[in-house]
């Protein structure tokens, strides 16, 4: 069967997906469903869209042939350099797709939730390269621990509001995100930063990030003659570089996709979040997915060194890539991504940032042949972890 | 016939309450029902605790973690109103989101409800497609009345739709809001209630998110069957010890 991978009209992954959205929400999640294809296919709208891509974000991004790592390694790796994007990550291919839409659908006010800052300040950006208010949701214990990202979102003329709730981390964050949507449902629009959420948001967010893999064809075409290499490597929190990495090679079985998540202190240590092995299926912010949750159904939080993956859900195609087998779901325990960290530095002169560490740590379990094309995904830059670095490694 | 739908039929404004269920202590579950039912109330809704409530502002929140963290679980909520029904006759719901149950498993879960005598169930996160698709089968068979939300915004066709698949009432949001947001009705709300009148659905409306005393009482059951109390009642709890409930409920009506 045909597009397998992908999302039925219902925005079903095999059994994820769905929209489970309370009815308050339900108007604007079916206008959004309906509009959403339409308005991407709009020839002004990709024009638009292609140009700030390219003019804006600095698209493409290169794909590196990293010659010393992949020495290394006894095979060939290339970078796909997401971290050279404007703001630091591939999180800006989303929220520039999104803005514009909102646009479309004559949206006056954006929210956004953010775990690390990275989508918070990705969609301060948007909103002020296009002029619209800019609320952004940030876990009270996030906006402690990532101040620099709380100043730039600020700078960008956003408000940061601290969400007091539950954990007062990234889920919470969501959930008064979507508190706000529901009490402002008519002018809002919600940019949701990763591939999870009520259906189209999931299947959307992978559109927009799908840029990521669609280069990733042209420029190996161009520098080993084949569009497709061996493994695709990537880190999976939510999982939107991840989704945007694994695009357009999804129903190509030969290409071997590979989901890294962050194991934490270990599997088994309770303090991880890997949700591929310790989720359940469960429904969690409109999504069905795997989620980590206790045995009565309340859901868990998880530990990560890296503020960008510890997100207790997966995005519903990634539960059914995981389910199906199609991506192979690896782990990294915090130790050996800032290993594999800091052996980028050392040996390509990139500091990456630690989610894409988890994706570079995945090279020493996998044993790659002398002429395998290895991509990994080098979703952001580790500026914003310096100090996560500076003091795990005592500098 | 269901309890619910026998309360329906008589002719009085009904006056549904929400609590937490394990708040403001874990064991206060059938002391505040049995309180609830000798004040008068009509029916009650029995909120099962879920870590992220999506649709509730910041009273049923914290209400929902205090819960939680005091011990509160599925099995020990089904425990607790195991022999409810020997003292308490009005209809009894539980209001919670969909994970917890989905974790109990969907029938297992309506095959206890159905023990313990609980007649319908509101979970504000199951769509009503997926219901009428999946599950509608299944509460069926254990005579549950699954309760389905409207709002000012769901299209008339969608309400249509709706009512013609509620077995109970309708919950009518009384405007775009998450629980305990407001304190007053203005306008819009009241074309919108009146707008919902004129319809002539089948099924009974009952108004929900702004009641919280007298006079939003008063007239949300000018055009509507009832009205619920939910996030005012969870902060007089807060204040007040369960055996003073007669005095919330006396205030109302």
């Amino acid at each position: 069967m045909k597009n397998s991978y992908q999302a039925d009209k219902n925005g079903y992954y095999g059994e994820f997906g769905g929209a489970f959205v309370p009815e308050m929400l339900y108007p604007n999640i079916e206008k959004l469903k309906q509009e959403y294809i339409k308005i991407m296919q709009e020839v002004s709208f990709q024009k638009e869209f292609q140009q700030l891509l390219k003019d804006y974000v600095g698209r493409p991004s290169p794909l590196y042939y990293a010659k010393r790592l992949s020495e290394k390694y006894k095979t060939k790796i290339y970078l796909k350099r997401e971290d050279l994007n404007h703001t630091g990550a591939h999180k800006i291919n989303n929220t520039i797709g999104q803005i514009l839409i909102a646009k479309r659908l004559g949206k006056k006010r954006i929210i956004a939730e953010t775990g690390a800052g990275q989508h918070g300040v990705a969609t301060a950006t948007v909103c002020a390269l296009t002029g619209i208010e800019c609320i952004v949701y940030m876990g009270e214990i996030d906006i402690a621990r990532q101040a620099p990202n709380v100043a730039r979102m600020k700078m960008l003329g956003a408000t940061v509001i601290p969400a007091t709730s539950g954990s007062k981390t990234l889920k919470d964050a969501t959930n008064e995100a979507i508190r706000d949507w529901i009490n402002k449902p008519e002018d809002t629009f919600y940019i949701i930063g990763s591939v999870v959420g009520p259906h189209p948001y999931p299947d959307m967010v992978a559109r927009f990030q799908s840029v990521i893999s669609e280069e990733m064809k042209r420029q190996l075409k161009e520098k080993v003659g084949t569009e497709n290499p061996n493994y695709i490597i990537a880190c999976v929190g939510g999982g939107s570089n991840a989704a945007g990495a694994f695009f357009h090679y999804l129903e190509n079985e030969k290409v071997k996709l590979i989901a890294v998540e962050a194991a934490g202190k270990g599997i088994n240590s309770g303090e991880s979040a890997a949700t591929s092995l310790l989720g359940k299926e469960g429904v969690i912010h409109g999504s069905r997915t795997l989620l980590m949750q206790t045995n009565d159904g309340q859901i868990t939080e998880p530990y990560s060194i890296s503020a960008g993956l510890d997100y207790p859900g997966v995005g519903p195609q990634h539960a059914h890539l995981f389910k199906s087998g199609r991506a192979k779901f690896l782990n990294a325990t915090d130790e050996e991504a800032m290993q594999a960290g800091l052996e980028l530095c050392k040996l390509e002169g990139i500091i990456p940032a630690i989610e894409s560490a988890h994706a570079l740590a995945a090279l020493d379990k996998i044993e790659f042949k002398k002429d395998d094309i290895v991509v990994v995904n080098l979703s952001g830059r580790g500026d914003k972890d310096l100090d996560t670095y500076i003091s795990y490694f005592n500098y | 016939m269901n309890r619910i739908n026998q309360k329906l039929q008589k002719n009085d404004k009904l006056l549904s309450i929400y609590f937490t269920a394990g708040y403001p202590n874990l064991n206060d579950t059938s002391s505040i029902i049995k309180n609830l039912e000798s004040s008068g109330v009509d029916m009650i809704e029995i909120g099962l605790p879920f870590s992220d409530p999506l649709a509730d502002g910041p009273t049923i929140q914290q209400s929902s973690s205090q819960a939680l963290k005091n011990g509160m679980t599925t099995e020990i909520l089904f425990s607790q109103l195991k022999n409810i029904r020997k003292n308490v006759n009005i209809p009894l719901l539980i209001m919670g989101y969909f994970n917890p149950i989905m974790q109990y498993g969907v029938e297992d879960f309506c095959i206890k409800c159905a023990e313990v005598g609980i007649d319908g169930l509101i979970i504000p996160d199951l769509p009503v497609d997926v219901y009428h698709k999946k599950y509608q089968e299944i509460f069926k068979k254990y005579s549950l009345v699954n309760v389905f939300l409207i709002t000012p915004q769901t299209s008339e066709e969608r309400i249509r739709f709706i009512d013609s698949i509620s077995q109970g009432f309708i919950y009518m949001v009384s405007s775009a809001s998450t629980t305990g947001a407001q304190n007053s009705f203005g306008e819009s709300q009241k074309n919108y209630f009146e707008k919902i009148a004129k319809m002539n659905l089948r099924s009974p409306q009952i108004i929900g998110f702004g009641i919280s005393n007298k006079e939003t009482f008063k007239l949300a059951t000018q055009y509507a069957k009832g009205a619920i109390i939910g996030s005012a009642f969870v902060k007089f709890l807060n204040k007040n010890s369960v055996g003073n409930i007669k005095n919330f409920i006396n205030s109302i009506c």
